[in-house]
Order: structure tokens, then sequence, then C-alpha cells
């Protein structure tokens, strides 16, 4: 099948799913793929202060797919906001294809950070919040996305105690909650981030109304996390 | 004697005011030292305590926004114990750092093994792109911190010792430079085992190269010594035995040579003691090289 890349057009949430299919030839996706997807879709098609023509711009929003597997979702949705042409994404994890498996950002235009080995991408996002603060860029916020198994990851716990009493109040982490975590963090994901300093709330992460209202909720003097609730990965 | 270390955070405070690009990110280790450059730059020295995974991914995402991080802890810490976010946050994401180490390999021998890190440039050998600088004294660890600092977003390694030769010497970041001539041989020496490695060959008729950037290697440089002290090659490395062997073997490819590779044993000593113990231990003492080196200089032949 041939895809022809129209500039002109725009794509809406009800394109993803075809979008996605031209990766996996599939209408059914793995949950580690769509897991992500609404949480996405809101961020870039309503919060993230980012477009194609901003991509170099050192005042951007950032946003960092930590959890880089299952990337059809990010790929989709890059493809949708025309960071990518949408004729890249039939030829996903081939040979000739920027767009592998895991993202690589060297590769694939917008994506911030390679990812594929967790607990990468929130030690980077406070690196990137700590840089930005010291250019005087207060403006832009730091967006991290990561898994509630990648959670397991001592290096994302690392950043979480810092980042608290540092302030890192540009600092924004998603968690996207699929309950695939062998040994759930006792109490709850967002208690943990509270106990650190953060400024935290849950919510049904397929409600796109809740999703906004957490993702633009003040927080400030303290970074924030928002803990995306999805169905379990094997229900 | 001053030592390099004692120059780090006095040549880098100066380098954050004169250059708004440059960070600092430490873990506890070194942040005495920052107490004043951290005041008058508080979001450019940043202390993210005991977290060394932490220190290496932040890096990354300063660099990411367009700084110049120098991250400093003791080698262990820096390279072994955050590697991977080594080889990804500043390898594979394409951005760079300068990370400065201390303690070497045995800087603090009744510390023990868990504060030594004799493997630490043989590890950054399996990624692409670093420079590795290893100074032999404080002014030369000055003037590479200078250059690494300057190497625009590149992946530097500068690996500061308490051990140093009596006099430092003029390097250029790059290049090998021949301290004696001779015609049986070349000693390649790394950093602060010059001295041994110059009181080991009084006598010898050997070229003696001294190195204080080893990555990249500078091939040309052996090369033209081999051109008139034969294919015959000792490296004397601070670090790992055998560390360079494989840059020397590539630079000769072509032509017949022999290479022997000393440096740090890679069976764990269980000693403490002194530095001095240690080097003797490792057959790194002017004494025990004088001694593998001229057996190598002269091998012995077999009858018929």
């Amino acid at each position: 099948m041939t895809i022809t890349a129209d500039e002109s057009r725009t794509y809406g949430y009800a394109d993803l799913p075809g979008l996605m299919s031209l990766m996996t030839g599939d209408e059914k996706h793995g949950p580690a793929a769509t897991s992500t997807l609404d949480v996405l879709w809101v961020l870039y098609d309503r919060v993230l202060r980012v477009t194609p023509e901003l991509r170099d711009d050192p005042a951007r929003d950032r946003f960092l797919l930590s959890k880089g597997h299952g990337p059809m979702a990010y790929y989709a949705v890059l493809a949708a906001k025309g960071f990518v042409p949408v004729d890249w994404l039939p030829g996903f994890g081939s040979y000739d294809s920027p767009l592998g498996h895991h993202p690589d950002r060297v590769l694939v235009p917008g994506a911030e950070i390679g990812s594929g080995s967790l607990g990468h991408g929130l030690p980077i996002a406070v690196g990137s919040a700590l840089g930005l603060r010291a250019q005087g860029l207060h403006d832009p916020a730091v967006w991290v996305l990561i898994g509630d198994a990648e959670l397991d990851e001592g290096s994302n716990h690392e950043a979480i105690a810092f980042a608290g009493p540092a302030g890192l109040d540009r600092l924004h982490t998603i968690v996207v909650d699929n309950s695939s975590a062998s040994h759930a963090l006792p109490g709850g994901i967002a208690a943990r981030f509270e106990a650190a300093g953060w400024s935290a709330v849950t919510v049904d992460g397929r409600d796109h109304e809740a999703l906004y209202d957490a993702f633009t909720a003040p927080h400030p003097g303290r970074p924030h996390v928002v803990v995306a609730r999805v169905e379990p990965k094997n229900a | 004697m001053d030592t390099m270390r004692d120059r780090f955070a006095p040549v880098v405070s100066r380098l954050l005011d004169e250059d708004p690009r440059l960070a600092v990110v430490l873990a506890e280790i070194g942040k005495d030292g920052f107490r004043e450059a951290m005041a008058r730059h508080p979001d450019r020295v940043v202390n993210v305590g005991i977290r060394e995974q932490l220190l290496v991914g932040a890096a990354a995402g300063l660099a990411l926004t367009g700084l110049r991080p120098v991250v400093h802890t003791f080698a262990s810490f820096l390279v072994e114990r955050p590697f991977e976010q080594v080889k990804l946050d500043l390898g594979h994401q394409d951005t760079g750092a300068v990370l400065v180490s201390a303690a070497a390999s045995f800087d603090w021998p009744a510390g023990g093994y868990t504060h030594m890190a004799p493997g630490d440039v043989a590890l950054l050998d399996t990624l692409d792109g670093w420079t590795v600088h290893v100074p032999g004294h404080p002014d030369e660890a000055e003037t590479l911190l200078h250059h690494a600092v300057a190497a625009g977003d590149d992946k530097v390694y500068v690996r500061l010792s308490v051990q140093s030769n009596r006099q430092g010497r003029v390097i250029d970041g790059r290049r090998f430079r021949t301290v004696r001539e001779g015609r049986r041989g070349v000693v390649l020496a790394v950093g602060p085992v010059l001295d041994p490695v110059l009181a080991a060959t009084e006598g010898l008729d050997v070229t003696v190269l001294y190195a204080t950037t080893v990555r990249p290697f500078d091939a040309a440089g052996l090369r033209r010594a081999t051109e008139s002290a034969g294919t015959d090659v000792v490296l004397v490395e601070p670090y790992l035995a055998g560390t360079s062997t494989a840059a020397v073997t590539e630079a000769l490819a072509d032509v017949p040579h022999r290479v022997l590779g000393l440096g740090v044993g890679r069976r764990e000593l269980r000693r403490y003691g002194t530095i001095e113990e240690h080097m003797a231990a490792h057959g790194l003492d002017p004494a025990a090289l004088r001694d593998r080196i001229g057996r190598f200089a002269a091998p012995t032949r077999r009858a018929g």
C-alpha cells in the first residue's frame, strides 16, 4: 500500500488508530503501544508548546518519552502533528526506517531523547529543567513520560528524591499506570512522589478532560506528577 | 606540591565565571571546593547528593539544553557505577560532557578496592568518541581541563591522580611527546608513570614517548618513533595493564611488531598500605619496570 503524505491535511484523535495500523498492519495493538495514546494526544494537542517549526527553539516545551518500548502511539501522534511524514509509518522497524521499535532522537524529528532502556528519561528531564533554569528560561516546561513498572528502576528514585527538594517546578512527570509492576509501590505511586515534595494527581488515563485538568493544574514551587491509570496490561 | 585534584575546583570555578555555558554537577564528593562558585552561580553548580545515575543523567539533560557540564566524583562512581548512563545518556543521545575523576587506580590504598578503578579507561574504550586525558602533573591537569572544557560538545574524560611526576611538561592535548630517543624499542609512558619509566630506562637504548592524551591514540606519533627505534613497543599505563595494546597493534598493523603491555594487574590485590607498595606489587616501580622492559628489549634466544 502506498501512502501519500498530504501536508495540507490535519489529523485528529479519530485518525490515530488508522495511523497506528500503518505500523502494525492491525487495528488491535499491544497494550504497551496503546496505554500512552490518550496521554500523548492530550499533551500534543492541547498542552505542549512545541510544533515542528519550533522543534529547535530553545524556549520550546520539552517532551521526553522515557517509556520507549511500544512507541507506535508516539509515532502516530508525531505524524498527526506533522513532526514526521505519515509515509514513514509503514516502514516501522525496517533497516532504512528512522522509526525503530525504540525511538532515537538522532533519527526522529521532534524526539527529544532516544529511549528504550528504562530509567533514563526522568534523570535527563531533571537535567533539562536545571539547564533551562540556569539559562533564565523559566517558561518552558519539561515533561517526561514513564511507565509504572519503569518506576522500579532506582535511577528514577534518585531523580524523584532530588527534584522535589530542588523545587524544579517546571518539571512534569506522567506515569502511565497499567499495573504492570510485579511489586507495586506500597501506598500507591502518587504517595511516593508526594513524600518527596511533588505535587501529584491521579486520573483516568483515558479521560481527555481529566488528563487536561491534571496536566494544567497549578503546582507552584514543586514538580508535578500525573498518574494516568489505564486498563491493566494483563487484563 | 599540590595535587591535580587541588587544581580542579579553582580552575573550573574560574571558568564558570568566564563561560556562561559551563555547569558543574557533583554527587557530594568534591563539593567543598565549589562552595564559593556555588554561591556565585547557584544554578550552574549542582550537587545532586549521593546519586550517581542521576549525576550523569542530569549532566546529559543539561547538555541537551545547550550547556557544557563538568561532572566529578571518584572514578568508581563516575564511570563504573553509572556506566549505562555514560553509554546511553551521553553516547546514544549524541551529547557530551567532561567527566573528571579522582582516586584513579589506587590513590587511597587504605580505602581498599571499593575506591579503586584501574579499569576505567578500558571500560570507556568499549564506547565510541571519547577523548581520554591522563595528566601526569598538576600543571598538565590544569592545561587538559582547559582543553576538555573548550572541546565543543565532545565527550571527554580527565583522569586526575594524586600520583605525579616531579615536573610538568609542555603538552598539547593531542600528541605524544618524545622525551628520550634510542634505537632498541619504544617505551610509551602514560601520565604519572613517566618518572618511574625514565628511572627504569636510564642507560637503556630506547625511545621514551610520553602520553597525556591516550584517546584518540596518537598512532602517527607512535609510528614515527618506531622508524628510528624499531617496532618493539612497551606500554606503561597507570591503569589496567594492556588497556592500549589494541591501539598499538592497530597503529602497527602492517609491520611486524611486538607489544608488551604493563600496568595495574587484573587480579584484586586485597592489600591496603601505600601507593608505593601498590606500585611495587603491580611491577610498576623502577626496579621491576627495568627488569621487565630490559628482558623484553633483549629477548633470550632459543638455542638451535
